[in-house]
């Protein structure tokens, strides 16, 4: 199962540091986590990047996710 | 992976496509473009730093015989708050709409109010002052310690904290809490034999590119609209301002001009937006310069800050703890760097516990906008101060303190995932050999040396590489060329196709001829825009042996492509890029290669520089004497202009470390607003400033590319004022360490 | 208001134009002459991105009025290097990487050109001196230097 990893932030609405998600892909992976959290609204993830085994992404939606996958959620970053 | 890679092109210096243009003055800029029965635009700005706008009258402005037409914030489609994604970043239209023409409130010195079009310059300029206006004023608030406060002016009424335990019930300037942490931080101090706590302040200041905003435009109302810009992203204008006027993306064409300089402070709109209205109103195209003076008061700026660090460490060096309060200025609407501020504050470091907490705060100074590494140089500043302080705590060298704490390879970030391989190490080892570590200083000379770090970013970026029947190559691109990324196109097109440098020419479309591409800045065009070009040329090469393979009758597999030749494995036959090229009609049409991708695996750059200043103990002027900027590259595609970046971010860190702050008077009104008082570094204040390049590649990169752009303003903040520090024997916190404040320091001492 | 004929020498060829009293030369070079490689940074003299010279002497033109330009000899980044040959200057600064956005570069070229006009030996600390008031915010100057002391001995190899 992909281990996800919330933000400080995120942690606010999830209660808790992280979780375990069965998914193929980041779609389902959010759509899980949305079913799991109540608090947790579709905006507030997808205005996130998200980081799949360290590897930093704006805009994912297929991606794919393995069961050993690192998933973190993080702030998005824009830049000078 | 990069290292086993020979580079037939990549890492050459090779004279810039665009070099001849730029260096005869046929280069067109901003303001350089006329169109025929063009008028001109001016914009009337708030006089005060916070008012009510009780009412706006500007009938006599529009009886003036050469006024073409008046708008104000009221000729705009109504806009509904919320978040808008015009490029990297979500940008609430709200507020955008109110920044570039206030609505029922001005909200810093120089807020716009009104713009008036006439037949010529000077009488737009006169007409201003026939618009009537009746303003209600309030007190400004003017630092973000004051705006914090319970019981301070508000400047929006309907402005929440957000990131709050309890949703608060009501309005402050306070618009975001943020908390980033990481392990146990009160054991982290409790496990510390030395902690330090100290507070730092960062001035107001300005990006200081030497073009003014400047646009050209004509709306059309039937066909296409037009805007001509001075920009680092003409989609992200395109998007800004259709939506400000309601318009569909594809009936409004942005041309990027040449771009003098950006650093950020050109990834918004501010004129944009108005000429065009201005043009519909009035039937012209519309020209709108802004002088000096205006770029100060009502562009960029950077967020000035309030901070506090806390640093544990054992006495052996190991920092146990690293705790950090950042409080930004966002300007007058929310939105400050403080997230990426808290992001890379102590990412240089390796360390088990760590607690940030940022604040974004609205005060009344204009809205600040992206400045190179946006929010890292503040913090860093504050975080690498008492990591010195440190070292001559425990006694030891600055280098060796952070060589035993360095992130690398494995460290887990506060901010999300673990680092992938990063040059932080090899940075600090270069810098330890380095001959300007091993100079001894003179008398009233002092040195200083601080890391820094800064993310890149991926993103959209498109590419199109069209094959021309003689077997040259035009490389279309999305991304305004503010540095030389055009060299940097050029070689690794070159590099992948095989083909010269001198056949293959970068051109920067306008956004009818190339699909999306995102904002040149976050130190993404090489990295990204180059990925797309990467990609767009292996499609071409793709094509070539197809063909190939078609004229000999062979599979596509049979067919090798070496050094921009098609070869016969199953044969002798060779056909050169050219040849192909040249029989391309009857092998099927043209040739042309798309890139269009959304960029992932940005990565990040970590830098050490080293400062020796002297100051002059009377005046309390600081001279630097000598400099060096050491910096990861992953690969230097032209290492030419990626020195250039290097050199270039640490001379703008030296001004602010040295000189530059907007100063303001009691009634919010910026006292400073031109060069001769707000003073950027000249050729007579510097040295050369050395540069060491070290490449330790990105994993994700085909050529191992990291951004680098913008991590070389990070670190000269600290480096400097430590350096400064260590001349006058008094620690300098608060920026800019300017003659007057340095004077100071030394006499309180004395 | 009143327009003033002016006939003046700009870059070696005889110019005419009608000025508003209060235009600036930088104004007339570039909205009615359509000069337009002589940048404006600030209009009031500090960055250098509008450097002509004037008779010879090196002047920031937003500080001259048009009006000035009458009998004068004018010279810009324009008549500096041709289609076919860059000026040495020119060509040094695109060897060392000097220009990055490059809106300085116009005022540099002609700023360097007047300082090795009056000094084709100048030291490193002099260069720097004489090209202070051409702001640069991109290279931190290290390039364009190294671009006027390549530049000032290639010169004096010519020669």
């Amino acid at each position: 199962m992909a281990n996800v990893i919330f933000s400080s932030e995120l942690q606010r609405l999830t209660g808790e540091e992280h979780t375990c998600v069965i998914a193929t892909n980041y779609r389902d992976l959010v759509a899980e986590l949305l079913n799991r959290y109540e608090k947790l609204t579709e905006d507030e993830i997808l205005n996130m990047a998200v980081s799949i085994d360290g590897e930093i992404i704006h805009d994912p939606l297929l991606e794919a996710v393995s069961p050993e996958s690192e998933v973190h959620f993080l702030f998005r970053i824009s830049g000078g | 992976m990069s290292e086993a890679r020979e580079y037939k092109y990549i890492g050459r210096r090779t004279i810039r496509p665009d070099g001849f243009d730029k260096v005869t003055g046929r280069a067109n800029y901003g303001a350089d473009l006329s169109l025929p029965g063009m008028i001109w635009g001016k914009i009337l700005r708030s006089p005060y730093a916070h008012a009510v706008i009780k009412s706006i009258d500007s009938s006599k402005a529009e009886a003036h015989p050469d006024v073409m037409a008046v708008v104000t914030y009221q000729d705009y489609p109504a806009v509904s708050s919320g978040g808008f994604e015009p490029g990297d970043g979500p940008t609430d239209l709200c507020d955008l709409a109110r920044n570039i023409l206030a609505d029922d409130k001005a909200l810093y010195h120089g807020h716009a109010i009104a713009a008036i079009a006439a037949r010529t310059e000077a009488a737009a300029e006169e007409a201003l002052s026939l618009i009537d206006i009746d303003y209600e004023v309030l007190p400004p608030v003017m630092d973000v310690a004051d705006a914090m406060q319970p019981g301070s002016p508000v400047l929006h009424e309907d402005l929440f904290t957000k990131g709050l335990a309890e949703q608060p019930e009501k309005a402050s300037n306070i618009a975001t809490r943020m908390e980033l942490k990481k392990g146990d931080i009160e054991a982290g101090f409790a496990a510390a034999e030395v902690i330090i706590e100290r507070d730092f302040y960062t001035p107001t200041v300005h990006q200081g590119y030497i073009e003014p905003h400047a646009t050209t435009v004509r709306y059309d109302e039937d066909g296409q609209s037009m805007i001509w810009c001075s920009t680092q992203g003409h989609f992200d204008v395109r998007a800004s301002t259709a939506k400000l006027l309601s318009m569909d993306l594809g009936k409004l064409k942005v041309i990027a001009s040449e771009i003098g300089g950006g650093f950020g402070g050109k990834t918004t709109v501010y004129l944009e937006p108005v000429a065009l209205m201005l043009s519909k109103k009035s039937g012209r195209p519309v020209k709108m310069v802004m002088t000096r003076d205006e770029v100060f008061r009502a562009s960029g700026p950077g967020s000035a800050t309030r901070s506090t660090v806390k640093i544990g460490a054992k006495k052996d060096g190991t920092i146990t703890a690293m705790q950090a309060k950042l409080c930004f200025e966002a300007g007058a609407f929310k939105g400050s760097p403080m997230g990426p501020g808290c992001m890379t504050v102590f990412t240089p470091y390796d360390v088990e516990n760590i607690y940030i907490e940022g604040y974004d705060v609205v005060v009344n100074k204009p809205k600040v906008a992206a400045y190179r590494a946006p929010g890292a140089p503040q913090a860093e500043f504050a975080a690498e101060m008492v990591i010195n302080e440190l070292a001559d705590e425990l006694n030891i060298d600055p280098i060796e303190l952070r060589l035993q704490n360095a992130a690398k390879e494995g460290t887990q970030t506060v901010y999300g995932p673990k680092l992938k391989a990063v040059g932080l190490v090899e940075c600090l080892e270069a810098a330890k050999n380095s001959p300007h570590y091993k100079q001894a200083l003179a008398e009233n000379q002092g040195r200083g040396l601080a890391a820094g770090f800064w993310f890149n970013i991926g993103g959209q970026s498109s590419v199109i590489i069209n094959m021309n029947p003689d077997g040259t190559g035009t490389i279309v691109e999305g991304n305004p060329d503010i540095g030389g990324s055009r060299a940097s196109m050029q070689l690794m097109a070159a590099e992948e196709l095989g083909i010269d440098v001198s056949k293959l020419n970068p051109i920067v479309a306008d956004t009818e001829h190339v699909p999306y591409s995102a904002t040149t800045g976050g130190s993404r065009t090489t990295f990204a825009t180059g990925m797309a070009v990467i990609e767009a040329a292996q499609d071409v090469v793709r094509q070539m042996k197809e063909r190939a393979a078609a004229v000999w009758n062979v599979t596509v597999e049979q067919v090798d492509w070496s050094d921009g030749v098609a070869i016969n494995t199953a044969g002798e036959d060779r056909l050169t890029a050219a040849e192909i090229c040249q029989g391309a009609d009857r092998t099927g049409g043209q040739i042309s290669g798309r890139g269009n991708i959304n960029a992932r695996g940005a990565g990040p750059s970590f830098a050490v520089h080293l400062c020796d200043v002297e100051v002059d103990m009377e005046t309390g002027k600081t001279a630097v004497v000598r400099y060096t900027a050491i910096q990861d590259a992953g690969k230097a595609i032209h290492p030419g202009y990626v020195e250039g970046q290097y050199q270039g971010g640490a001379v703008q860190g030296i001004g602010w470390a040295l000189n530059e702050e907007y100063i303001y008077n009691e009634d919010g009104v910026m006292e400073n607003a031109g060069f001769l008082d707000y003073r950027i570094p000249l050729a007579s204040d510097l040295p050369m400033i050395d540069t060491i390049i070290v490449e330790v590649p990105n994993a994700f990169h085909p050529f191992g590319v990291r951004g680098v752009g913008e991590t070389g303003i990070v670190p000269p903040l600290a480096a400097v004022a430590t350096a400064v520090s260590d001349a006058i024997g008094v620690r300098m916190t608060n920026l800019p360490c300017s003659p007057p404040r340095v004077l100071k320091a030394i006499q309180d001492t004395a | 208001m009143t327009k003033t004929h002016v006939t003046t020498t700009i870059n070696g060829e005889v110019t005419e134009f009608l000025c508003e009293p209060g235009a600036t030369l930088l104004a007339v070079l570039r909205n009615e002459l359509q000069l337009t490689g002589t940048k404006e940074g600030c209009g009031t003299g500090d960055c250098g991105a509008c450097s002509v010279t004037l008779n010879g002497r090196l002047v920031c033109s937003c500080l001259v009025l048009g009006v000035e330009a009458e009998g004068a000899e004018i010279g810009t980044v324009e008549g500096i290097g041709g289609i076919d040959k860059l000026h040495i200057i020119q060509e040094k600064f695109l060897e060392h990487a000097a220009l990055q956005c490059g809106i300085c570069t116009p005022g540099l070229i002609v700023s360097t050109k007047a300082l090795l006009a009056e000094n084709p030996e100048p030291t490193e600390k002099e260069a720097r001196y004489y090209l202070a008031g051409n702001l640069c915010r991109c290279t931190g100057y290290d390039k364009i230097i190294r671009a006027v002391m390549d530049s000032a001995e290639a010169m004096r190899g010519d020669a």
